[in-house]
């Protein structure tokens, strides 16, 4: 490694941003936190697509008729939204953006297990979204991002399969990620990083690779069979051909229910991470929170029968589902109360990332808390279908997912570019994500319960009001999410430098051990890590120590 | 270096497989395919077909996994992981089925 420190600017220490520079060495790069900074910013280019989608459905039903887009074309925005928000933006963001990028470091791992499949997986995910972009461009589709048959089999028009190929390709993406940090976590600890060493993140980022290598297959072959179907005339889920429209919801749903944790198990380990370093505690009841991920990971694989309780399941089957269904939801809360827990207490320093994630907690509450009322099949009945859905997935994919993914970014901006943004512009961000976001969800609950259907571009004169406030409420929510573009950017060019390790004070491997922004190989040498995780108790003692270098070095891998 | 210590339970990369073993095993997967295509032939009922067709698959996929994909020659944990996928599978089918099994037991209203 290089020289430790800068003398402003002269002399530059070589770092994984500057030690190559051409657009081949980005390209072809294993350097895991290079190709977690390829995922970021390719997820954000779909994030704003779909983002636009987003904008174009609330400016329709800012007012009950349907003018702005005819029902037809609505029908393929939701659908737009859905697929690239879903598949190409929150299934890959925080694990393969953040879990490429520090989970190696938090292991005192110099790379993930398999790098070149590393890079494969961004490549499969981006010839899907290359596919499925192709699929809206020519037309769009109007299947909604569930591909329900026999609908999208036999009767939708448009490149259904095209899209189809594009999502197969980005599970398969997903599942390589996955496998990569399954073997990652198993067989790259650094000595003395025992499992319940691990920071809460990574115990996190395992139960979600559980489910990304066991769930995932399912739905790629699945959404395979709608395109058979369709090209083949092969009977498997219409009826007129022989097949069962539900096969297919069973399918889909045992894939989509677990991949819901997929995108929020993620963001339990973000917030973990950040609630624990900015109250200087160690979080409470770290066993429980460790395991809950992984009851999450496992139950959550035992109840998608929810979301088929109104569409011809058994009423045995259904209450089955229901049951375990509310089971799922104790984990999460055990997560809920040990981070209060944490908190309490503790020393609170309110920057950017931590208002982020107290804003999570709030959302996700909602989210969770509403899941139940649709776990009960009675109330389910009459909620099902309508706007009630829409605000409770968007309080846990939005407000949950997405707000932790913030905090995340935030939090480790400072390591992954060595600047800072602005504190003071973040935390508004921050406010106005968490404010705008209410305003434009919470009267959906409303809507909801009143009866309004999701997926139809107009509506009666009474539920107006609340659909403005919705759309005002957007807006403000689309102001807070450009924010962070605006400043982020700018900071790499003209944010404060930051050239110490540690700018949180926080614990851990990638803050103590490693350089900022990191050297190409993390560590100099594999670390020896002496201290369990978030030993904010004894601050003298380093989590871990790079060993002297013995007579004998072996070299590292290239990247 | 240090990744080696927690490197004692496989011995999966240290191990090489004859060439021998692939060409069999393709020799008993192509086989296979001839007795599928040939019971497809045969005349029996539905449900047994499907037996029979589902019971060869089963067979070349476990070759598969045991020869192709090294998990014969792989330590515990790779058992484990592979042991976990087919139960993964069994979940699936269960579940799936509690709702097809029990779909006759009672007309439920409305629907
Ligand atoms: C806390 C535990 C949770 C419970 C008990 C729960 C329960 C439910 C139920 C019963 C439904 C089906 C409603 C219906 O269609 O009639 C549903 C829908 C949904 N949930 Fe949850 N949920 C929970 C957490 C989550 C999380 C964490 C996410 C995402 C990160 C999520 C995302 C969704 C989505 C996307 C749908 C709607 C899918 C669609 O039809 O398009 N849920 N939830
Ligand atoms: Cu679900």
């Amino acid at each position: 490694m290089a020289t430790q420190t800068i003398a402003h600017g002269e002399q530059q220490r070589v770092n994984y941003l500057n030690w190559k520079t051409t657009v081949a060495s980005w390209l072809f790069t294993y350097d895991h936190k290079r190709i977690g900074i390829l995922y970021l910013v390719s997820i954000t280019i779909f994030f704003l697509l779909g983002g636009i989608a987003a904008a174009l459905i609330r400016m329709e039903l800012a007012t009950p008729k349907g003018d702005l887009l005819t029902s037809d074309v609505y029908n393929k925005m939701f659908t737009i939204h859905g697929v690239l928000m879903i598949f190409f933006f929150l299934v890959p963001s925080i694990p393969a953006v953040f879990g490429n990028f520090v989970l190696p470091m938090m292991i005192g791992a110099r790379d993930v297990a398999f790098p070149r499949l590393n890079l494969l997986s961004w490549y499969f995910f981006m010839v899907g979204a290359l596919l499925a972009t192709i699929a809206l461009v020519k037309g769009g589709i109007d299947t909604g991002w569930t591909f329900y048959t026999p609908y999208s089999s036999s009767f939708a028009k448009g490149e259904v399969s095209l899209a189809i190929v594009g999502v197969f390709l980005a599970g398969f993406s997903s599942i390589f990620t996955g496998i990569n940090f399954l073997v990652t976590i198993h067989k790259m600890r650094a000595p003395g990083m025992t499992w319940f060493r691990l920071p809460l993140f990574v115990w996190a980022m395992y139960a979600t690779s559980l489910i990304q290598v066991l769930g995932t297959p399912v739905v790629a072959i699945t959404l395979l069979l709608v395109a058979v179907e369709r090209s083949l005339r092969i009977g498997i889920f219409d009826p007129n051909l022989g097949g069962d429209p539900i096969l297919y919801q069973h399918l889909f749903w045992f894939y989509s229910h677990p991949a819901v944790y997929i995108m929020i198990l993620p963001g339990m380990g973000v917030i973990s991470e950040v609630i624990s370093a900015f109250s200087k505690k160690r979080v409470f009841g770290y066993h429980f929170v460790a395991f809950a991920s992984l009851a999450i990971a496992i139950i959550g694989f035992l109840v998608w029968g929810h979301h088929m309780f109104s569409t011809g399941q058994s009423i045995y089957a259904s209450i089955l589902f229901s049951f375990l269904t509310f089971l799922v939801a104790i984990p999460s809360a055990i997560k809920t109360f040990n981070w209060m827990a944490t908190i309490w207490k503790g020393r609170v320093h309110w920057e950017a990332p931590m208002i982020y994630a107290l804003g999570f907690m709030g959302l996700f509450v909602i989210g969770g808390l509403t899941g139940l009322y649709l776990a009960a099949m009675a109330t389910n009945v009459h909620l099902t279908d309508t706007y009630f859905i829409v605000a409770h997935f968007h309080y846990v994919m939005v407000g949950g997912a997405i707000m932790a993914y913030l905090a995340a970014l935030h939090f480790w901006w400072p390591k992954m570019t060595g600047r800072m943004y602005p504190q003071s512009w973040a935390k508004l961000s921050a406010l106005l994500v968490f404010v705008g976001f209410n305003l434009t969800f919470f009267p959906q609950f409303i809507l909801g319960y009143m009866g309004m259907p999701r997926r139809y571009h107009s509506y009666p004169e009474e539920w107006a009001a609340l659909n403005l406030l919705s759309s005002a409420g957007a807006s403000v929510l689309g102001i807070g999410y450009l924010l962070p573009a605006i400043y982020l950017v700018w900071s790499l060019k003209y944010g404060r430098v930051v050239t110490e390790r540690n700018p949180w004070g926080a614990r851990g491997l990638e803050w103590e051990l490693v350089d900022t922004p990191p050297d190409p190989h993390n560590f100099e040498r594999t670390p020896i890590v002496t201290r369990p995780a978030y030993d904010y108790g004894h601050p003298e003692e380093p989590t871990g120590i790079i060993p002297k270098p013995r007579p004998v070095v072996v070299g590292g891998k290239d990247g | 270096m240090a990744e080696h210590t927690a490197h004692h339970t496989e011995g999966h990369e240290h191990h090489v497989v004859p060439i021998r073993v692939y060409t069999w095993t393709l020799i008993g997967l192509l086989i296979l395919l001839i007795v599928t295509v040939a019971a497809g032939f045969i005349p029996m009922p539905v449900w047994l077909g499907t037996v029979v067709a589902l019971a060869i698959a089963a067979f070349k996929t476990s070759l598969v996994m045991a020869f192709f994909m090294h998990v014969k020659f792989s330590g515990k944990l790779v058992w484990l992981f592979a042991a976990a996928g087919f139960f993964w599978l069994v979940i699936m089918i269960i579940f799936a089925y509690a709702d097809y099994i029990t779909r006759p037991w009672e007309p439920v209203p409305g629907f």
